[in-house]
């Protein structure tokens, strides 16, 4: 009954508050209105395909996933910055560098918000990025290979939440820190010295025009305050990254009290490209620091983890006119240019209007010195010279808005747990309707670029209470998808996700198929420790090390019996798939291996490290179906006592009696 | 043979497409339609390297072996047949080699390195191996190019010179 409590007196409660006068809408039951013709709204026939693909953060899983709409079907779970043994992702040897960092090798991240690259702020379809909130990192994602393709820690970041938010032809990704913690040498200080020794930074990663790759541009110094989320402008402010804050109190406890003192906190402003020309002047201090850029070669099928030692850094003191501070009710969350680029929506999650900004009003603010004193000798504009307006009689706890293709916005409340539909000219309430529960972020197809596409509107749901079968006391995170072609928005499916789901985007599917990879070339596998056909299998003793040489087809492994591996040896398996057909990869186990699986892809090589605990006979195995006689495709290794006279051999398809006499140890004898 | 009627099957469905978007497997066409943007359609026409069937007139048999030909072919066999094809009778997962050059005509081998899964569906020959091997043969991303320097080597191993 304790929900029914939540949903029926909790607005209430908010109501009598003193919040008077807006319309409280409140989550209805499971059988929510739904009208008769959602489900052929929602239904792709099998054999169909969906018309976006929906890229969707994993949150605490640390993963991507990828559906499609509107059929809300799972497509791929992408991994990221968790291990993830369905793949051997983070388990085999080609992968490891990937999750490196500066504290060494990390198994698992908190992935909360998702980019997409964007040429002439429209979605061109070519990476997206994702962040690690926990040990702060960025990760691209190539969407030929939907794999991740570079992760960059973030150095002089706790908390990197802000991010990973992308500029109008993808020039920077930026990353802003949500913890100020404090930076340089001397770390060891008193945690209530906060306002004194704790900083934040807000950092730009430059991509490559071409391959994407990353590096850390520069970093911007900024007072020890909270960044939550950002959105690059676009357009006339193309030049400018908005970043909400909260904790302007600078409080270091019990922050939920103490960080929502002031009745407003902040958006930063950012004019990057005065940034860049502070760095071309030199105005940039280097800085030691250390952290890991790990990048995936798919001719190699290998990853390496390179551990720099510098970043470039900007102090506001010694850039005027590079930040600004614009004061937004309350707790800002939420920060979302609109597709023209002029408006800038506020969303202070724990306030009751939504406040609208005008980029031309910002500029006229700040050539006039509209000033309202300074935060940290950053100068902050007043609100009223910097305001479009505010949307009145809106619901509870605005968090985050996206845009359709007719002028409208779309802003979720996360207390009163429904989806407000305004205009951004006139910003008058259009339309509402109740989402399950506690919604978080919304995503709209294109809804951050300059061209959305609408059609949908996807809720991200907090809480997924009521929807579905009960599974313990756990119960999946779910979306809700709203058919918003016509004047009301519609629900029309729920669809179950994975951890967390955060930020998300949607982009047409015809921008991503047609470049969707079906096999690596074989001919191009350039790993070293390919076996390029099978009359180069084989298996080598390298001291301490065994090197196995094998390839993998249907519906066999060359080769399938070795023997001659001693205990306190290690055993590397480089297995090479030397299938060329699309959808045909190959798994490999071994017993009791204390690592995870391989999953090899057509063309690819993969290693997977195994260190023996006994002597015995040990089988391994494909774990992937790959024909009729896929459960055939196995084979045995014989580990012996360290001393044993057992001589390293291997075979496939020898049915040769075992040898009598063995020959010398560590020669190779092939059956 | 029955490649000819593979071939007249193709043109009337190439036709077909037309009028009606269906998938058959094993009977695949190069035909594109440059309207086509849904991305049903789009993921269809990536170009692959298989599916390309090899007609009669397509091939050239010289004497003596070409050996340019026949060590390409080699290194072809090495890399991406031999896991599954011996040089002699024996059957590995797929049929030995021997003497495959005097059984079978040039067209049909090369059909069935790239052409292998409409072999598979419509070849009463290719059948009758699948029912003996029961591992339909893996489409290698093999060119017609290369499918003819496998078939040199095949030669020469059958014993030409």
């Amino acid at each position: 009954m304790k929900h029914i409590f939540l949903k029926r007196v909790l607005p209430v409660a908010f109501l009598s508050a003193g919040l008077t006068g807006m319309q409280a809408c409140k989550p209805k039951g499971t059988q929510s209105a739904v009208t008769g013709d959602a489900a052929s709204k929602a239904y792709v026939a099998p054999g169909k395909y969906d018309e976006f693909y929906n890229f969707v953060s994993g949150g605490f899983s640390g993963q991507m996933s990828v559906y499609g709409l509107p059929s809300g079907r799972l497509l791929r779970v992408i991994p990221v910055f968790s291990v993830d043994p369905e793949k051997g992702w983070g388990y085999s040897e080609e992968t490891k560098p990937m999750l490196n960092t500066s504290n060494g090798l990390i198994p698992w991240d908190d992935l909360h918000h998702i980019a997409l690259s964007v040429t002439n702020g429209v979605h061109d379809g070519r990476w997206a990025f994702g962040n690690a909130n926990n040990t702060p990192r960025i990760a691209r994602i190539d969407l030929t290979t939907f794999r991740a393709a570079e992760i960059i820690e973030i150095p002089n970041s706790a908390g990197n939440h802000s991010s990973p938010f992308i500029t109008e032809n993808s020039e920077y990704v930026v990353a802003g820190t949500r913890f100020s913690v404090p930076i340089g040498d001397n770390q060891d200080v008193p945690i209530n010295s906060y306002k004194d020794n704790f900083k934040g930074t807000v950092s730009f990663i430059g991509l490559n025009k071409d391959s994407g790759d990353m590096h850390i541009a520069f970093q911007i110094l900024t007072p020890g305050i909270n960044f939550d989320l950002a959105r690059a402008g676009k357009g006339k402010s193309a030049g400018w990254v908005f970043f909400s804050c909260y904790n302007s109190e600078k409080a270091n406890t019990l922050l939920e009290v103490n960080a929502s003192q002031k009745d407003k906190d902040f958006i930063m402003a950012v004019n990057w490209k005065k940034a860049e020309e502070y760095v071309k002047a030199g105005k940039g201090v280097k800085k030691a620091v250390r952290y890991a850029h790990n990048k995936y070669n798919e001719q190699t099928h290998t990853a390496i983890s390179t551990i720099e030692k510098e970043v470039l850094t900007l102090d506001p003191k010694d850039c005027p006119d590079m930040v600004y501070f614009m004061p937004c009710p309350k707790s800002p969350h939420g920060c979302d240019t609109d597709p023209s680029g002029e408006y800038i929506v506020g969303s202070g999650k724990l306030a009751a209007i939504i406040p609208v900004f005008s980029f031309s009003k910002i500029q006229q603010a700040i050539t006039g010195k509209n000033y309202d004193g300074t935060f940290d000798g950053i100068p902050v504009l007043k609100y009223e010279a910097v305001l479009h307006g505010e949307v009145q009689k809106t619901g509870l706890g605005p968090l985050h808005t996206e845009f359709d293709d007719k002028g409208n916005a779309y802003t979720s409340f996360f207390v009163s747990s429904e989806i407000i539909k305004w205009n951004i000219k006139d910003l008058k309430v259009l339309d509402r309707v109740p989402t399950y529960y506690s919604i978080g972020h919304l995503s709209v197809p294109g809804g951050p670029t300059a061209k959305p596409y609408g059609k949908y509107v996807i809720a991200y749901n907090k809480i997924t209470k009521d929807r579905y079968l009960p599974t313990g006391p756990e119960l999946t995170q779910s979306a809700q998808l709203y058919d918003i072609s016509g004047d009301k928005m519609k629900l029309i499916l729920d669809f179950p996700t994975i951890g967390e789901p955060h930020y998300a985007e949607a982009l047409p599917a015809a921008l991503i198929a047609k470049n969707s990879r079906k096999i690596f070339k074989i001919e191009e596998n350039k790993n070293p420790y390919a076996t390029l056909g099978d009359k180069n299998a084989r298996v080598e003793r390298v001291g301490k090390d065994i090197h196995v040489y094998m390839t993998s087809i249907r519906s066999h492994f060359t080769p399938d019996n070795i023997e001659g591996v001693k205990l306190g040896e290690t055993v590397y398996f480089h297995v090479t798939n030397l299938e060329q057909d699309w959808d045909v990869p190959h798994g490999f186990a071994v017993k009791g291996a204390n690592n995870a699986e391989l999953l090899i892809m057509p063309g690819e090589t993969q290693t997977l490290k195994w260190v023996p605990e006994k002597a015995g006979i040990f089988p391994m195995y494909c774990t992937d179906f790959c024909s009729a006689l896929h459960q055939e495709m196995q084979g045995y290794i014989r580990v012996s006592a360290p001393g044993a006279n057992v001589p390293l051999s291997f075979s496939t398809g020898s049915t040769e009696p075992a040898a009598a006499q063995p020959s010398k140890d560590g020669s190779t004898v092939k059956n | 043979m029955k490649l000819k009627m593979i071939t007249a099957a193709t043109i009337i469905y190439g036709a077909l497409l037309f009028t009606a978007s269906c998938g058959n497997e094993g009977v695949k066409t190069e035909t594109t339609d440059p309207a086509a943007t849904s991305p049903q359609e789009l993921a269809n026409n990536q170009p692959e390297t298989h599916g390309i069937e090899i007609k009669e007139g397509d091939i050239t048999i010289t004497s003596p072996l070409q050996k340019d030909l026949v060590s390409a072919g080699k290194s072809i066999y090495e890399l991406k047949c031999q896991a599954c094809h011996k040089l002699n009778e024996e059957k590995l997962v797929g049929p030995g080699w021997k003497d495959v050059t005097k059984k079978r005509k040039p067209v049909w081998i090369m059909n069935m390195i790239t052409n292998t899964e409409a072999m598979l569906t419509s070849d009463p020959e290719a059948q009758k191996l699948l029912e003996q091997c029961l591992v339909r043969m893996p489409n290698q991303n093999i060119s017609k190019d290369e499918a003819r320097q496998i078939l040199e080597f095949m030669r020469e191993n059958d014993g030409e010179k």
